[in-house]
């Protein structure tokens, strides 16, 4: 009964975990807590579901939904990013939440507040090891998350793209002085952001099956306490934050009621600022300072 | 007055009245997430003391008042050690925690909510937002507010001219806690029903909103903020949600090409000050 638990509080977490790695990431090279990211997770769930429903295939919903959440975040990066070098810190973090505003109303407008259900070509399994039922999509999910940050973690170590998103977080300053293009590099974050968090609308979307114009409040929350707990800036943080969420919050389900969740999700939040605001593992990207 | 008009009043007394409950921590460099959730405590504490002590509503909304601003002396003291962005996810996770208590306070009709029939008028209401109004501006022009502009401008200097930093933020966190306390109070009573899902982040993130696009250099401009976040939805009378479009569109045209906000201390010199030859640096 503990490890089905702690099982199913795993697969949920792995949701929140690439939206913590999409937060933690812009938060650790720009410092910049970018409030976009539930709405590009939203849209990229409601796209998927739109196109299933249209009767096209998954193969064309997917890489829809991910480039439909490419090119979302790169608009949010011109019309935040520019607007930050100079002026009040509080600026970005505004015009992020504007645009959570605007994608959350644009797709009210376009297709109502119902939550949608989505009709899949395939069942869904669930496979069993002992006493253990695992879902097997969302086990696959887990895997494409941990693959991507993988894939993310070598990107940053190997290339030249990385080793220039590595020196800014480091010093944005000196990175300039020292020749790397900081107007270029600043972009592919912003890309690799919206495609993680696109991911993971789309992953959430086809796991439960469903999408709705607020589908990413509730996660988004989770990811961004997901991000600190685990350490602002540290990809592999956001993961381990991400699985500690999920754990917690099936724990409470379990022992204390499905409504005392945000009580200890967030009172978690709460503590680790108070007592460690660095979060379990150290900022692996720049030095961590907000 | 047609009950039209005086709906619309409301919401814009209100507003006003959470306006400055943000422009406070604010002007003292602080982002508060978590509005809504001091806002929550105060709705709660006033419609508990009328529903089960029998209070008089106008009396339980100042106890109301005075135990927000309690609590947020007691959070000040964690929350304020930590800084920027931290300092928002703090309040945010703050609100969060209280709002989630709510839930699961029975006392207090936990999920399905809480029914008030202690009613508030609007009156009541309008002359509450004048004071807090007149308030502020009482207290941006004694040294507390001076120094309070200070420490928005420049902490680091303000820190050096012998300002204490530290209790100049407390303070301002407390007085915007309490004020928040007051405008939930007023609409439990006035709206006869609270629910604690009403009180969540996208709430406190609305309040911060309208008050940056009102701008946080004068006192001014949270008024001008709150009126236009209550005002233009009447003006557009389209659906809800195309209006929070046009809203989320002005904010990034303004955030685009003027961030420090509508009302600005320049732009009320030349406003009010144009008699006199201007200066001209060339």
């Amino acid at each position: 009964m503990l490890a089905q638990q702690l099982v199913n509080g795993l697969m949920l977490g792995s949701v929140y975990a690439l939206v913590a790695v999409a937060f933690t990431f812009t938060m650790g090279v720009l410092k910049f807590l970018n409030f976009s990211i539930p709405g590009i997770f939203m849209v990229a769930g409601m796209v998927t579901w739109a196109i299933l429903k249209g009767g096209m295939s998954l193969f064309l919903a997917v890489p829809a939904a991910l480039a439909l959440g490419a090119v979302l975040s790169y608009a949010v990066e011109r019309l935040t990013y520019p607007q930050m070098r100079g002026g009040n810190h509080f600026i970005p973090l505004v015009s992020s939440m504007a645009f959570l505003i605007l994608f959350e109303n644009l797709v009210l407008v376009a297709w109502g507040s119902d939550q949608q259900r989505l009709a899949l070509p395939f069942q869904s399994v669930s496979a069993r090891v002992g006493d253990i039922v695992i879902g097997v999509p969302q086990l696959i999910g887990l895997v494409i998350a941990v693959g991507v940050v993988w894939l993310l973690d070598l990107v940053l170590k190997r290339t030249r793209v990385g080793r220039g998103l590595r020196s800014i977080a480091e010093d944005a300053e000196t990175a300039t002085i020292l020749g790397v293009s900081v107007g270029r590099v600043v972009p592919v974050v912003f890309l690799i952001g919206g495609v993680f968090t696109a991911l993971a609308g789309v992953l959430f979307a086809l796991n439960y099956q469903q999408a709705s114009p607020f589908m990413g409040e509730e996660v988004a929350l989770k990811g961004i306490s997901a991000m600190v707990i685990g350490g602002m800036g540290n990809i592999w943080g956001a993961i381990l934050g991400g699985l500690v969420i999920g754990v917690v919050e099936t724990a409470a389900i379990h022992w204390f009621g499905a409504r005392t969740v945000d009580i200890w999700v967030y009172g978690l939040l709460l503590a680790i600022l108070f007592v460690r605001p660095t979060g379990l593992l150290a900022p692996a990207l720049g030095k961590g300072r907000a | 007055m047609s009950g039209y008009l005086e709906g619309v009043l409301v919401l814009l007394a209100i507003n006003v009245i959470l306006a400055y409950a943000a422009f406070l921590p604010i002007v003292a460099g602080q982002l508060n997430l978590g509005v809504a959730g001091f806002m929550a405590t105060g709705a709660y504490v006033s419609a508990y003391l009328t529903n089960a002590h029998g209070w008089l509503p106008v009396p339980a909304a100042l106890a109301a008042t005075v135990l927000t601003a309690a609590l947020g002396l007691v959070v000040a003291f964690p929350i304020l050690r930590t800084r920027g962005i931290y300092l928002a996810l703090a309040t945010f996770a703050f609100g969060q925690v209280v709002v989630a208590i709510i839930l699961n306070l029975n006392v207090v009709g936990g999920a399905s909510g809480y029914p008030v029939p202690a009613y508030i008028g609007f009156p009541v209401i309008a002359v509450a937002a004048v004071l807090v109004f007149a308030a502020i501006y009482c207290l941006f022009h004694t040294r507390f507010g001076i120094s309070v502009t200070a420490v928005s401008d420049d902490e680091l200097v303000a820190d050096q001219m012998g300002l204490s930093v530290r209790w100049l933020q407390t303070a301002a966190f407390t007085i915007g806690s309490a004020v928040a306390g007051l405008a939930g109070a007023l609409h439990a009573h006035h709206f006869s029903y609270i629910e604690a899902q009403y009180f969540n982040v996208l709430l406190s993130i609305y309040i911060v909103l309208y008050v940056l696009l009102g701008g946080t250099q004068t006192i001014y401009g949270p008024l001008l903020g709150a009126a236009v976040f209550t005002l233009l939805p009447e003006v557009l009378r389209g659906s809800a949600q195309w209006r929070y479009v046009i809203f989320a569109g002005l904010i990034l045209a303004l955030m685009t090409w003027r961030p420090q906000g509508v009302v600005t201390r320049s732009l009320l010199r030349r406003l009010f000050e144009w008699r006199r030859p201007a200066v001209e640096v060339t």
